[in-house]
This record gives C-alpha cells, sequence and structure tokens, in this order.
C-alpha cells in the first residue's frame, strides 16, 4: 500500500466517524425536540476541525508504527485526480442545495447541515473512488 | 465501471530475464512498486514516456515489452 492510498483509507475513516460523532451529538441535544433548534454550530466546527486534526495526527502515527514509501508518481496522482473530480461534484450539489434553501428562506441549522453534508459525501466518494481505483485499477 | 486495459505486457518475464525485483524496477524507472504491480497486472496502463523508460531499464523495445490486441 502506497502512502497515498493509505491517506485515502484513512481520511475515509476519519470523516466517517467524525460526522457520525456531529449527527449522534445533535440528535442527542434534540432529546426529541425540534432538530433545528438545537445550537449545532460548535459541534459542527469541532467535527470539521477534529477530522482535519485527526487525519494528521493518525497519518504521523501510521508513519512512525509502519512506515511506507513516500513516493508519489503518476499513477498516485491519476487516481488522486479522478477521486477529486468525482468527489467534488457533491460540493457543488451541496452548495446549490444550500444556496436554493437560502433563498427559500429555510433555517440556517439546515442550509448550514447541508453544506456539511456536501462537504462529508464528497470526502466519502472521493476517498472511496481513489480506494476502489487502487484495488481495481485505472479506467 | 473501471474498464480493464487492453494492454498486455511481457514486463515480469522480462524483469526475471534480466534478473531484476519489482522494487529494481521501480527504482530504475522512480515509480512505486505498487505501480509497477499494477502495470504488470494489467490494472494499469502507462504514459508512453514511462513506457519506454520502463523499456529501456528491460534492454528491450517497447513492441517487445507492450502488446495491444488487433
Amino acid at each position: 500500500m502506497t502512502l497515498q492510498e493509505r491517506r485515502s483509507w484513512t481520511f475515509l475513516v476519519v470523516v466517517v466517524v467524525a460526522y457520525a460523532g456531529y449527527v449522534i451529538w445533535v440528535v442527542r441535544a434534540a432529546d426529541g425536540g425540534p432538530i433545528a433548534d438545537v445550537a449545532y454550530q460548535k459541534p459542527l466546527l469541532i467535527s470539521m476541525g477534529a477530522s482535519m486534526l485527526a487525519a494528521i495526527v493518525i497519518e504521523i502515527l501510521l508513519a512512525i508504527i509502519k512506515p511506507v514509501s513516500t513516493r508519489k508518481d503518476m499513477r498516485d496522482e491519476e487516481i488522486g485526480r479522478l477521486g477529486d473530480y468525482t468527489g467534488y461534484s457533491f460540493v457543488v450539489i451541496g452548495g446549490i442545495a444550500a444556496l436554493l434553501m437560502s433563498m427559500a428562506e429555510w433555517d440556517w441549522f439546515w442550509i448550514s447541515n447541508t453544506i456539511y453534508l456536501g462537504f462529508v459525501i464528497s470526502a466519502v466518494i472521493g476517498s472511496l473512488t481513489k480506494a476502489a481505483l487502487y484495488v481495481k485499477g485505472m479506467p | 465501471m473501471v474498464k480493464p486495459t487492453k494492454l498486455t505486457n511481457s514486463i515480469k518475464d522480462l524483469r526475471t530475464l534480466h534478473g531484476l525485483t519489482q522494487a529494481d524496477l521501480a527504482d530504475a524507472v522512480g515509480v512505486t512498486r505498487q505501480t509497477v504491480i499494477a502495470i504488470e497486472q494489467g490494472k494499469y496502463s502507462p504514459s508512453l514516456e514511462m513506457a519506454f523508460q520502463i523499456s529501456r531499464v528491460l534492454g528491450s523495445r517497447l513492441e517487445d515489452v507492450f502488446h495491444y490486441p488487433d
């Protein structure tokens, strides 16, 4: 496994765990009441920050525990590019959805969470695409 | 869905003939060992430049290393 492949898997796990933690926190905080009334801002920012920090820390730890070659070649770049393109579409979809919700004067809770979900889906699809390309091969 | 490449190659045979490991070839070409494995298994089509580099390291002509069906 190359460093780039391992990075894809790490990012996938970290993003999913961080988002799951956020969703669980929000649902618990709602405590059966209207979910849009939950003060979501702080946990959302913590979730995003924690996922980035965790990805960096895990990568450093893995580099110490099980070092792999840091060489990055053309195949890594092609896979990275294709994965990013695939995931990026969901950022756009999330952005457009948030724009429409904003125009319709939806609650900020839903707008913020739509954008965050767009980021998460983008990261998940992008990472899964990269992982699949590493395992199955490039088209 | 990912379509496997039609490109086939004789890298493994030529590499063995020259007593090279996948890591040796990877170092000589400047790619990862995983990329050499992917090329040998037909999971990745190298660029033309990389194909020439591989052929040169294996001391063979391009058409003797890589094959494309008619």
